[in-house]
Order: structure tokens, then C-alpha cells, then sequence
């Protein structure tokens, strides 16, 4: 619980006590814990001086800003028209076997979380994904083969 | 194959000389800068196509302690990436025209807001945003501008709900007036621009109006960025004059086997093959025919594809970008998209597309804000042009 409340403090005088910072600091909870817990969502009420229930209407508004554990890497695969048309389904059924998972599931390591999400704004290069921040384009399964064991190569470095 | 319609390189076109142009409008008055944006005829490019000059007029009148600048960069619009490319390839551009706009309506802050989906854009960004402040310091212009960063919700391109979103709430539109203009972020006088129509203001101060207003036809002047993907030889981004048919566009985009084009994205209208030639992309006004305003996105089906299955994903979009906040848009959506499944399985007579039909018009009357309101669009013009298509 201390823990906690240093990391939102750090981000409360980061960004100001005022509601405007309510979105970054959300933001940075999560690219920090992979979650925005509910104990968090009380202190980050605490810091700002808001209602607890305000700061949970605002986190659970948007899809980025996820209430639920996710993995180290939040996998978004685009599932709109153009992405759809070049192939998505096939790009996600590589992806569950891959990593053994279904959509919207977490690794049991905690790695990968499997998720769709709408227009990534790469209709020109689909099937499009995000790999938390990082977009990648002209997706095959080849290639997300690639990915995801390049990925998995980092973790195993980082570890040993 | 024949390439007739003429590519434009206005916005790309890298010109390392904003610090040049910035320096020779700041030296020109407000109402010289304002009138040359009205008579250079540039309408908003999100989509909207509100006269640009005129907003920018609208601020600069409004009375209020605090005034913004925002740059809309939140692309959410299926079919849309050209905001992503502007801002990567030319983004001094924007933040010239950002600048201008603060000087003329008396602002000392402005943000851009990015979707989270490009959050990959801000360190570069940021290294931008820099060395445009050392400018901006050299020129003694008081004016800073700021990254916002949005968290993946379509709604917060509407200017109101951006925002609700930028002081922390959930991303839900308000009642307009107050127009952004009188009263926009935290109560203060905004202009929210999107992101092309800022690189152009930059073109039309360089350039002047004249050579803007030579491109494009009455009532949509300019070079418009557009957005190209589906089923085309050649996806991408291309800078085009308005007043094109569509017909014109499929022989250069098309794969010879066009059976419609989405302009203007799912809140946009679906075209058939038959009305290719009668339909002018460019805003409304006096053109013949009809004419269908676009944020830029250009969406080419051929014939193997089903517009069921089109329609069907457009919807899916709607149901979850909905924000939830008034009951036309978030019951509607759902019952849309409900009806075309029960129409499709047999489940409905094919008579019950009527009922949906007027189910969207209801929804673009009473809907609060932009996006309930242009369900319609896409779901009566795919419907209506596709009816077999959705029955069998």
C-alpha cells in the first residue's frame, strides 16, 4: 500500500493536483503496473481531491486504460474494414497458437495479452497491430512468428 | 493506366522554412492574416468543413481570461491515416499554423492531441515541439505548445468530447452552443483545428490565397490529403484537388473491379458503381450533381466482397465507440446491428430493413453529437444500394 501511494504522488507532482492530469496519470499507472487497480483509483481520488467514483467513470471510458490485468505486452490486432479485408482473422488464429491463448487472454507468464481493438490508422499496410506502443504493418503469419520470438529472445535475455 | 487526375505536393513537400514564414506573418496584422484565410475558402478538413478563417475570427473576438489552440490529431475515422503522416513528415508546418492562430486570437498555450494509437510519434514529436519553442522564443512569441495524449476512444474526435477528456472526464460530447469558439477547454476560447487544415494555413500565408483558391472548385477550395485503401493496386496517401468525380478516382485507384467506394469513412456515405460518375467529392454547395464532403478517407470494395459483411463491421464499430451517453446513439447502434443479423438469418422479414431505415434516420435527428448522427449515412447508403446483399 505504500508502495502505491509513492508512485501516484510521484506522478500527482509530476503532472499537478488538478483534474486535467487525471488522463496522464492514469496512463502512466498503467504503462507502470499493467493494471489500474481500484486501490489505485482511490489514491490517485486522494491525491487530486476528487470523487473516487469520477476517477473510476474515467478510467473504465477508455480501452487503452485497462482495469484488468494485462501481460508485459498488450498485443492489439486492428479489426476494422480494410485490416479485415486483408486478412486479421488469419493473423489471430496464428497469434492464439502461437502463444496458446485466446482473444482477450493473458499469458500464464504474464508476457502477452491478446486483445482486438478498432482503426489503428495503418488501413493502407493491413493487417496492422500494436505491440503495446510500437505499430506493426503489412502483418503475415511468417512474420508474426517473428515478432512475438523476438520478443520472447528479449525477455529471456533481460531474465538471465 | 492512365493517370488523370493531378497529384498535388503542397503539405509534403518539405520546406524547411517555417521558421521564415512564421517570422513574415507575425509581422502582418490580425486582420490581414484573418482576411487572407476567408478569402483562401479553407474549410475544415476533418470532415466537418467549417470555414477556417471564420473560426479563427470567432476566437479572436470571443472575450475569455485563457484562450487555447488544439490541434485535433485524434484519426480515429476508419479509413483515415493521413494526420499520422502529416504529423511525422512535416509536423513544423502544423506548429506554424498553430502559432499564427495564437497570436491572432490572443493565446499563450496549445496542445496537440494525439490518439494513443500514435503514441509511437512522441519522442519525435516532443524533439519537434523543442526546437519550435527556441523559435518561438526568438520571435518573442509568448506561446507554448503541449502533447495530450488520448487512450483509444474514437469519441474524443469530436471536438466537445476532447475536452471533456483533456480536463479528465469520460470522453462524452456536450451540448453545443456554447460553440469551442466561445467557450471550448475549460471554459476558454478555442480553436480546434485538425491537423491538416493547420499545415494548410501555413501553405496559405506562404503562398497566399490566390494560388489556394486556384485549385479545388466553388464552394471547396484547395488540395484535399486523402486517405486510399481497400481493395486498390495502390494504398497510401495522396494529395488530390477537389471536385473530382468518383468515377475519376476509381480509374486511378481502383483494381478495375470497383463495385463501391466509402468516402468519408464509416460516418461517411457508401457509393455504387452506377453513381460513380454523378457523385463530386468536395464539400456541399453548388456542384452538380452530388457531392459528398470527406475527411479524406477513400475505402474501395470490388466485387468479392460481401457489403453485409462490410456493414457488419462498420457497425460493430459504432456499438463499441458509442460513448454511451444518449439513448438513440447507444440503444440505436446496438438495435442496428441486432436487426441486420436477424435479416440475415431469416429470423426477420426482409421488410424489417424499413424499420431499421427509419431507425437511423431517427438516430441522425435526435442524436446528441456527430457520431449518432452519421450512422445513418453509412447504414442507409449500404442498405439501400445493397439491399439483396443484406437479405440473402
Amino acid at each position: 500500500m505504500l508502495q502505491t501511494n509513492e508512485t501516484i504522488k510521484k506522478l500527482a507532482d509530476k503532472f499537478g493536483r488538478k483534474e486535467e492530469s487525471l488522463l496522464p496519470i492514469l496512463e502512466n499507472v498503467y504503462e507502470q503496473k499493467h493494471i489500474i487497480s481500484e486501490d489505485d483509483m482511490v489514491d490517485i481520488a486522494r491525491e487530486l481531491d476528487i470523487s473516487a467514483a469520477k476517477v473510476y467513470g474515467t478510467a473504465t471510458f477508455y480501452s487503452f486504460l485497462e482495469t484488468k490485468k494485462c501481460g508485459k505486452y498488450v498485443i492489439r490486432i486492428c479489426k476494422t474494414i480494410t485490416c479485415m479485408m486483408h486478412g486479421k482473422n488469419q493473423i489471430i488464429k496464428e497469434l492464439e497458437e502461437l502463444l496458446k491463448v485466446n482473444l482477450g487472454e493473458t499469458t500464464p507468464d504474464g508476457l502477452f495479452t491478446l486483445k482486438e481493438t478498432n482503426c489503428l490508422g495503418q488501413c493502407h499496410k493491413g493487417p496492422a497491430m500494436l505491440i503495446n506502443d510500437a505499430p506493426f504493418t503489412e502483418l503475415t503469419p511468417g512474420k508474426v512468428r517473428d515478432i512475438v520470438n523476438k520478443y520472447r529472445q528479449e525477455e529471456k535475455q533481460v531474465a538471465s | 493506366m492512365n493517370k488523370s487526375l493531378k497529384r498535388l505536393d503542397l503539405i509534403f513537400k518539405n520546406e524547411h522554412d517555417a521558421d521564415v514564414i512564421l517570422e513574415k506573418s507575425l509581422k502582418r496584422s490580425n486582420e490581414e492574416l484573418i482576411e487572407d484565410l476567408i478569402s483562401s475558402g479553407l474549410k475544415g478538413r476533418g470532415g466537418a468543413g467549417f470555414p477556417t478563417g471564420l473560426k479563427w475570427k470567432l476566437s479572436a473576438e470571443a472575450t475569455g481570461k485563457e484562450k487555447y489552440v488544439i490541434c485535433n490529431a485524434d484519426e480515429g475515422e476508419p479509413g483515415t491515416f493521413k494526420d499520422r503522416e502529416i504529423l511525422s513528415s512535416v509536423p513544423h508546418k502544423v506548429m506554424a499554423g498553430m502559432a499564427i492562430c495564437a497570436r491572432i486570437i490572443g493565446s499563450q498555450k496549445g496542445y496537440i492531441y494525439l490518439r494513443g494509437e500514435y503514441k509511437f510519434l512522441v519522442p519525435q514529436l516532443n524533439k519537434t515541439i523543442d526546437e519550435f519553442h527556441e523559435l518561438l522564443d526568438k520571435l518573442n512569441l509568448d506561446f507554448r505548445i503541449e502533447i495530450f495524449l488520448g487512450c483509444g476512444a474514437y469519441i474524443c474526435g469530436e471536438e466537445t468530447s476532447l475536452f471533456e477528456s483533456m480536463e479528465g472526464h469520460r470522453g462524452e460530447p456536450r451540448n453545443k452552443p456554447p460553440f469551442p469558439t466561445d467557450a471550448g477547454y475549460k471554459g476558454g476560447p478555442t480553436v480546434i483545428n485538425n491537423v491538416e487544415t493547420l499545415a494548410h494555413t501555413y501553405s496559405i500565408f506562404k503562398y497566399g490565397p490566390e494560388k489556394f483558391k486556384d485549385l479545388g472548385v466553388k464552394d471547396s477550395r484547395g488540395s484535399k490529403v486523402f486517405s486510399v485503401s481497400g481493395d486498390t493496386p495502390t494504398p497510401g496517401i495522396y494529395e488530390l484537388e477537389f471536385g473530382m468525380t468518383l468515377q475519376k478516382f476509381v480509374d486511378d485507384f481502383g483494381d478495375g473491379d470497383a463495385k463501391a467506394v466509402q468516402v468519408g469513412g464509416a460516418a461517411g456515405f457508401c457509393v455504387p458503381r452506377k453513381k460513380f460518375d454523378k457523385t463530386v467529392i468536395g464539400y456541399k454547395g453548388k456542384l452538380t450533381g452530388v457531392s459528398l464532403p470527406t475527411g479524406g478517407s477513400m475505402m474501395i470494395f470490388n466485387s468479392s466482397r460481401s457489403m453485409y459483411n462490410v456493414l457488419h463491421n462498420y457497425l460493430d464499430f459504432f456499438v463499441e465507440e458509442s460513448c454511451g451517453q444518449c439513448t438513440p446513439c447507444r440503444v440505436g447502434t446496438q438495435q442496428l446491428l441486432l436487426g441486420i443479423e436477424a435479416v440475415k438469418r431469416g429470423d426477420k422479414s426482409s421488410l424489417y430493413l424499413e424499420q431499421l431505415l427509419s431507425l437511423a434516420e431517427t438516430m441522425r435527428i435526435t442524436a446528441k453529437c456527430g457520431l449518432g448522427q452519421s450512422v445513418a449515412n453509412s447504414f442507409s447508403s449500404i442498405v439501400e444500394n445493397f439491399r439483396e446483399e443484406m437479405i440473402y
